[in-house]
């Protein structure tokens, strides 16, 4: 299991479940940009976090994923679970 | 001319906890809740194990073990309420010309319940990429094609005249009645058997509602767990059953001295365009369908003196169906006792559309609203007259009945006693 | 006066052909799409041949954020309407959106998008489900996803009844239009040529298990013995005709007339309904027999389905009294897809004054129908399609040149 969940994994896992908005570069600064700027609604969110817990072996919660409105968000919650765990 | 208008002449009515039309009117005017945790099969998996089931003996309703093989459930549901309701509406089918009987079956998964037991049977669980058709039942194509149910209802009534599911995901119920009704009027029938018909309650649509946490996990507290316009909602509850109606021509119905339950006087639907899923909070699209069926109705907000709601008590689709309410009917909305029967008997998905055309009816036949369950701490963002927990006594001529589903869909009916339209 | 309701666009995804040009030269070219299966290994299974959508790369023709929620056919059925609006010349972003309705017909649903998350769950368990799942596989899906990527807020609707269902969305369309709704996107796009999808075709006893591509899917012939399912199918824009007038759209031709009945119960003894739903659909449009310069057939390549359709169209029209054709031997059966590209192709044939083949059948004599077994010429300007479905549907759409 990789030790840190990165922006990099995330950004693969959002492009694969949910694809990627044509008004957006998910290369470009995004960390603290809101998801729904992104293009990504509640649907695609349920999708990536799902993914991000059977890769990864964690579970968010819900109360977790109201709270992830953004990238940096999401990946704080989810890198606090991996150490937790680990 | 005048127009051709539509009477409700029969109804059946299979819910959780009210097989039949008087048990489930009994239990909706006593307020009882049919929410349990999941008996069908095994819920432990399940982020939401709790579900309003039917405890529907097919065979006690004289249908054979053959038919039982070959119906799926959401399939013997349609034809046990379609022959309640042609025996309560007293038509004698042999007297009437086959062909201008028509069937409109609403249902927004089909025989879901026949795919997943066959896809279970011929892939071994999963285990098989490519599945064997020797482990699959011979009658595999009526669970592959929802439109078999359609067909069982037409043989099972005798029907010969047009025939079709509405498939529409959660508004289909409502509008597969709605449909039916422009049939009558276009002339293309006198009669229809129409109605809707679900049965959700299976490992994959709990893991597909699971997934996108629409359904709630209040597991520790299953009677009291669908909760619309409260405050502490948290998703709503599978639910699983069916209704269906007689629709005649008003004239037929009268020339053989009918009993006329109700008029259905107008009805519209409009899409919003926006998520197969999530709801914009202005209820923008429902409130236009609102307006639009009111105005075929004839009825002002002044009219209408109960609204039978969509209440699925997720915490969008209250919101947006206030929002709805207060858009369409002005200040009126106010004014309007307004109750979600899912919090009794949970969502059935394409059947509750009309079975809560079924509890719209009985209201206005009895004069008794029934409560939303559960209802004890208001959403501050809901503040309409949601009629808490028990049934209230009032005269009711005119009731409109709402359903939001996944799509898009926005439905609305308004259904007026008999000798109280406003044409 | 009742509103007409009149095609201005035409959408075609097919076997033998990407796009309404590709399908409609193939189709008069006798070019047929029915191949082996690609789509999974068909090895293990009796029947092996399909139409498959040949060239059809989604990612060329839909945003990245679609394609993970959607299943192939509602790819197909997304681009598709894009064309559709395209030939029109509509473009939905300057219209009101409660004057577009959406009215499509599904068989079975995105069913390959269901069977892979039936597999997720059973073999691995409930937490591997997509979240997509909800709505990508069930029925309403095309009309949902065509409504919000062109942003349609009118009456909208998805139709269910196998074959059939593709006129009966027509049908409902139709009503809308005559209802006030201005214009309408309808048809049916269809497919479900994965292996769970394979094995209900077979279970349905009607699937042919030849392995000659030209042997295989032979309606009215002596040697008949079951279709090839295939994939795709036509979405159309319907037009109030004032209203189409007035934009100075071109016109395909006319939604004349629709009719459908269902058959009786088996063992009543009763006949079948076929032929009611046949005289309703011209009574409807208000044409008599003479009137209709050819018949798209049902045909469904089973003996004693072909022959009651047969008997239907000659008690209306009288022994080898109309041309009768099935270019839905170069495709295979699209269930829901399947009438609505008939009707593409009576609209062409209109258009271009000529009758598609049925190919490599050879025409049971017994029958006594006039089969366009050959491309043919001559004025067309009234087209009658008629359309089954599994258990008693039968529907029946007149179409006529709007000229």
């Amino acid at each position: 299991m990789p030790e840190k969940f990165t922006i990099e994994d995330l950004k693969s896992i959002l492009r694969e479940c949910a694809g990627e908005d044509e008004g957006v570069d998910l290369d470009s600064h995004i960390l603290d940009t809101e998801f729904e700027e992104l293009g990504y609604e509640s649907l695609a969110i349920f999708e990536t976090t799902s993914r991000i817990e059977r890769e990864y072996g964690i579970s968010l919660g819900d109360d977790a994923l109201n709270e992830a409105s953004t990238p940096r968000a999401l990946l704080d919650i989810v890198n606090a679970r991996l150490l937790s765990v680990a | 001319m005048s127009r051709r208008e539509v009477a409700i002449t029969g109804i059946g009515v299979i819910s959780p906890g009210g097989i039949g039309v008087p048990d489930f009117w009994r239990l909706l005017t006593e307020g009882r809740t049919a929410t349990r945790l999941v008996t069908h099969f095994d819920p432990a998996p399940f982020r939401s194990r709790i579900a309003a089931e039917a405890d529907f003996d097919p065979a006690a309703f004289g249908l054979g073990p053959q038919e039982i093989r070959r119906m799926d459930r959401a399939a013997q549901f349609g034809v046990v309420t379609a022959r309640e309701a042609v025996t309560g509406s007293g038509l004698d089918m042999s007297t009437v010309d086959p062909g201008r009987v028509a069937v409109s079956v609403g249902s927004a998964i089909g025989a879901s319940v026949g795919l997943e037991e066959e896809y279970r049977a011929a892939s071994d669980d999963g285990r098989l990429d490519l599945l064997d058709e020797n482990y699959a039942a011979k009658h595999l194509y009526n669970y592959f094609v929802p439109s078999s149910i359609v067909a069982e209802v037409a043989w099972a009534v005798g029907a010969e005249g047009h025939a079709a599911m509405i498939s529409d995901g959660c508004t289909s119920g409502v509008d597969a009645v709605g449909y039916g009704c422009d049939l009558i009027r276009e002339g293309s029938a006198d009669i229809v058997i129409a109605g809707g018909t679900d049965a959700p309650i299976t490992p994959i649509t709990l893991a597909c509602f699971d997934a996108i946490k629409a359904t709630t996990p209040r597991n520790d507290d299953p009677e009291h767990a669908s909760r619309p316009f409260d405050a502490s909602r948290n998703g709503f509850v599978l639910g699983e059953g069916a209704a269906m109606f007689v629709l005649e021509e008003v004239e037929h119905a009268r020339g053989r001295g009918a009993h006329i339950h109700a008029i259905v006087s107008g009805f519209a639907g409009r899409c919003n365009a926006y998520h197969m899923t999530g709801l914009k909070a202005d209820g923008r699209e429902m409130a236009e369908a609102i307006r639009v069926a009111m105005a075929e109705a004839r009825v002002n907000p002044e009219d209408i003196d109960y609204i039978n709601a969509h209440g699925s008590g997720t915490k969008q689709n209250d919101r947006h169906e206030t929002a709805a309410f207060k858009r369409s009917l002005g200040d009126q909305a106010y004014r309007i006792p307004v109750s979600s029967i899912k919090s009794m008997i949970g969502h059935s998905l394409g059947a509750i559309g009309a079975i809560e055309v079924a509890a719209s009816v009985l209201a206005l036949e009895h004069d008794v609203l029934p409560p939303t369950a559960n209802l004890h701490t208001p959403d501050p963002e809901c503040d309409l007259d949601y009629i808490p927990v028990t049934a209230r006594e009032q005269d009711t001529d005119t009731v409109l009945t709402v359903a939001s589903g996944f799509g898009g869909f926005q439905s609305a009916m308004v259904l007026t006693a008999p000798g109280k339209d406003h044409a | 006066m009742t509103p007409s309701a009149v095609v201005t666009g035409i959408g075609v995804t097919a076997p033998n052909g990407l796009g309404t040009k590709d399908y409609w030269a193939a189709t008069l070219d006798g070019t047929s799409g029915i191949g082996r299966l690609t789509r999974f290994d068909p090895s293990g299974y009796p029947a092996q041949l399909a139409g498959e959508v040949p060239g059809f790369v989604a990612k060329e023709h839909l945003p990245s954020r679609l394609l993970p929620q959607t299943d192939h056919m509602t790819r197909l059925a997304l681009v598709t309407a894009d064309w559709a609006l395209a030939d029109a010349g509509v473009k939905p972003d300057q219209l009101d959106g409660y004057d577009m309705s959406v009215v499509t017909a599904s068989s079975a649903g995105g069913f390959e998008f269901g069977e892979r998350e039936l597999q997720a769950l059973w073999s691995k368990g409930s937490k591997y489900v997509s979240a997509y799942q909800s709505f990508a596989w069930f029925y309403a899906v095309n009309t949902g996803q065509i409504s919000i990527r062109n942003g349609m807020q009118g009456p909208s609707a998805a139709l269910v009844s196998d074959h059939a269902g593709g006129l009966d969305a027509i049908g409902q369309a139709r009503r809308q239009i005559r209802k006030g709704t201005p214009l309408a996107v309808t048809g049916g796009v269809d497919g479900s040529l994965s292996s769970y999808g394979w094995i209900s075709h077979l279970s349905s006893g009607q699937i042919s298990t030849a392995t000659d591509p030209d042997r295989a899917y032979l309606p009215f012939d002596a040697s008949a013995s079951g279709y090839v399912p295939g994939e795709g199918g036509a979405l159309f824009v319907l037009e109030d005709e004032a209203a189409a007038r007035q934009r100075g759209a071109e016109i395909y031709g006319r939604i004349a007339g629709y009719a459908s009945t269902f058959d009786p119960r088996p063992g009543t003894g009763r006949p079948p309904a076929l032929k009611r739903a046949i005289t309703l659909a011209l009574d409807d449009a208000g044409v008599t027999p003479g009137d209709v310069d050819v018949v798209f057939a049902d045909a469904v390549a089973v003996p004693e389905l072909d022959r009651q359709e047969a008997d239907a169209i000659n008690e209306v029209f009288g022994p080898r009294g109309v041309p009768v054709t099935a270019p839905k031997t170069m495709t295979g059966r699209l269930y829901a897809g399947a009438a609505p590209l008939d009707v593409a192709a009576a609209l062409l044939a209109i258009r271009d004054s000529v009758l598609p083949p049925t190919v490599h059948s050879d025409p049971y004599p017994d029958y006594q129908l006039d089969l366009v077994t050959g491309t043919r010429g001559g004025p067309v300007r009234t087209a009658l399609v008629v359309a089954r479905g599994h258990g008693g549907f039968n529907s029946a759409v007149v179409v006529r040149s709007a000229r």
